[in-house]
């Protein structure tokens, strides 16, 4: 630890200190930083097909943190590089060697599909290049696959679960059951929205899956009504969470058994969902009027880069850039630092629009999840579900911590 | 726990008769003219992209029904005109490359068009309200007029069919196709006429589904296979058993998913073996 510490203060060290630091971090040889090279910054980011809008989103709000740092990062001048992943898990070994081989890159950062930020997050362990996943949910990341030089700017699926389970746990529902797409991430957010509900003294009673990406939801939404739970709260997505939110209001259900959920159930999508979507709660690390003054001065930057109005996905590349400005501003812009580049960024309190927070010892936000209720097309933060939480990390043993 | 299984009935009904409408057509055009098309789903896609696109830029949803006919026959025509027509006597490993080849143009073509977002179609607004029908769960009154609409085709193929002239050349067609010849009746219209009306009732159920079902990319993948079951359950070529066959998988699909989802996926297909254990050639087949 103390090695970590003498590296990361790197110019006031003794020469012993040095040595053991050098000796001691991976072992590589490692060659004097150059500090006029520019920082290859490998940004592997869905730019076309269903997600196109949240990768340019965060690659947008990315470029603004290191233009507010001055277009450095740790000192260095900064190089983007831009590769289209096209969220294709098929396609995602070959973009990362890409980035790696051809484009060497320094750092990573990448990406929204939790197919395909798993080629990152290898190739992240394996070469030990820093890598911040701006949006990609999949609890691996920091939980059995965890490593040094992997960071999460943004959630892990089983946070904001818990968040709503919370919430509805402290209005005093007893029993409630969850909905989602039979696949990981929506596996992965049941257990978050049960162990929420068991944190307040409730219980998760039913989960109903339906076959991803099937849209026919008729069979599970006749169940409810039997259920005898007194909310359901959903993890559904883009068209899945539009379609769903219709389909739930046209049951009938609404006005017998609330409806609420991850908050992705209502991002992006409360104008095709109309008034079916009226009322429902979701829980989410963002929402819609966070008054902060960090917040607004973000939008509004935001707003004069883009023209476009910042969201969640902005709000997690910004973060992104200001992990690694803070990680790198440790090392003097020495990406292969690994040890001394995650203590920097532990140690740093990341100042967020979402509200200030830190990162856990598997490297995962710890963070408020703000409860918000839909209303005339914004998600309107309505308070607090669950203040700084942190994802169990479970199963997280961090090699070479 | 009754009204619960009623809903679950009326689902697997409404789910069934949509699986008929693409079924039928499949059927048809299999058992008459032998094509195994696994374009078929493609054709139930652009139906919705059809819905989607209409109601968008007229705000008239209902508009997109009839063109979807018209629009259908018409793809129909000529794609058996230039495709379908020389490879009716191709072997089937021929026509399952041809059929695979347009369901990637279809595929690019919708990407080139419409994106690869995922995009819902409002219910049209006369429609856009719900109706109690069993135990306090409520359908939409669009998905009901969805139900009368695949009763009325289902019921007016049958009569199609069953009861006339161009009906009963179809039925010849796909017992035996030279005999049909030799009787000096022209095969190859019948071939065009089938392949058109399969494509129109295709995109036609494309566009019925589109408010309930939303429109994304590789929409049709899944109901291809489920009417592909619905085909080879009901016996190749009957219009007859594709509809007991589609209000079977429909009903099957909806009972596991409701009550074993665990065996969600599996279900189908073990009714569709268990049927053709019972009967080798489908629920109508002779063979």
């Amino acid at each position: 630890m103390a090695v970590t510490q003498g590296d990361w203060a790197m110019g006031h060290i003794s020469r012993r200190a040095m040595l053991a630091g050098t000796a001691l971090t991976a072992g590589l040889a490692r060659p004097a930083i150059a500090r006029d090279v520019p920082l290859q910054v490998g940004t592997m980011l869905p730019f076309s097909g269903t997600y196109a809008a949240l990768g340019e989103n965060i690659f947008a709000a990315l470029e603004l943190a290191i233009a507010e740092n001055g277009g450095k990062l740790g000192g260095r001048p900064v190089a983007l590089i831009r590769l289209d992943d096209e969220s294709d898990p098929a396609k995602a070994p070959a973009n990362v060697n890409r980035l790696v081989e051809r484009d060497n890159a320094d750092v990573l950062v990448g990406t929204v599909h939790s197919g395909v930020v798993m080629a990152l997050v290898q190739a992240a362990r394996e070469h030990r290049i820093p890598l911040v996943i701006p949006n990609a949910g999949n609890v691996a990341a920091t939980r059995d696959l965890c490593a040094p030089s992997v960071f999460r700017s943004s959630f892990s699926n089983w946070q904001p679960a818990y968040g709503m389970g919370r919430a509805l746990a402290a209005r005093g529902v007893k029993q409630a059951a969850w909905v989602t797409w039979d696949y990981a991430a929506g596996h992965e957010s049941a257990d978050g929205f049960r162990d929420g509900l068991r944190a307040g003294g409730a219980e998760l009673t039913h989960t109903l899956t339906v076959p991803f990406p099937e849209t026919n939801f008729q069979p599970v939404l006749a169940q409810i009504g039997g259920l005898g739970v007194e909310a359901v709260g959903a993890f559904f997505a883009g068209g899945g969470a539009i379609q769903f939110v219709k389909d739930y209001a046209a049951s009938g259900l609404r006005d017998k058994i609330p409806l609420c959920g991850s908050g992705f159930l209502t991002e992006g999508v409360l104008k095709p969902q109309g008034a079916a979507a009226d009322g429902i709660q979701t829980a989410l690390h963002y929402g819609d009027g966070l008054d902060n003054p960090r917040n607004i001065a973000f939008r509004a930057a935001f707003k004069a880069k883009t023209g476009r109005d910042a969201d969640v996905y902005a709000v997690q590349g910004y973060d992104a850039g200001q992990m690694l400005a803070a990680g790198l501003a440790g090392t003097q812009g020495d990406p292969v630092a690994t040890q001394a580049l995650a203590a920097a960024i532990l140690a740093t309190r990341i100042d967020s629009p979402r509200g200030a927070f830190t990162l856990s010892p598997s490297h995962n936000p710890v963070q408020t999840i703000w409860l918000r209720e839909a209303k005339d097309g914004q998600n309107k933060v309505i308070g607090a579900a669950v203040k700084d939480l942190a994802d169990p990390g479970t199963g997280c043993k961090m090699a070479g911590a | 726990m009754l009204a619960g299984l009623l809903a679950q009935v009326l689902n697997g009904v409404q789910y069934g008769l949509l699986l008929f409408l693409i079924g039928s057509g499949l059927t048809l055009i299999f058992g008459v003219m032998g094509v195994i098309n696994l374009a078929h789903g493609s054709l139930f896609m652009i139906g919705a992209y059809l819905a989607f696109a209409v109601a968008g830029a007229t705000g008239q949803f209902w508009l997109a029904l009839p063109l979807a006919i018209i629009g259908g026959a018409a793809l129909g025509t000529v794609l058996e005109r230039l495709l379908f027509r020389r490879f009716r006597t191709r072997p089937h490993m021929d026509q399952v490359l041809l059929t695979f080849a347009l369901i990637l143009l279809f595929e690019e073509a919708r990407s080139a068009v419409f994106g690869n977002q995922f995009h819902s179609v409002a219910i049209p607004a006369g429609l856009d309200f719900s109706v109690p029908v069993v135990g306090g769960f409520r359908y939409s009154a669009y998905r009901l007029a969805v139900l009368a609409i695949c009763l009325a085709i289902a019921a007016g193929m049958v009569w199609l069919i069953e009861r006339t002239r161009i009906g009963s050349a179809i039925r010849a067609a796909a017992e035996n196709a030279a005999m049909l010849d030799l009787l000096g009746v022209d095969a190859t219209r019948i071939h065009r006429l089938v392949f058109a009306g399969g494509t129109a009732l295709a995109m036609l159920a494309g566009a019925l589904a589109a408010p309930l079902q939303s429109v994304y990319p590789g929409m049709g993948d899944g109901f291809l296979i489920l009417s592909f079951i619905v085909v080879v359950i009901g016996g190749l070529g009957s219009v007859a058993g594709a509809f007991w066959g589609a209000l079977l998988v429909g009903m099957t699909d909806t009972m596991a998913k409701a009550y074993v989802p665990q065996a969600g996926g599996i279900a189908v297909c073990a009714m569709m073996a268990a049927v053709l254990i019972w009967r080798p050639a489908g629920l109508s087949g002779r063979g």
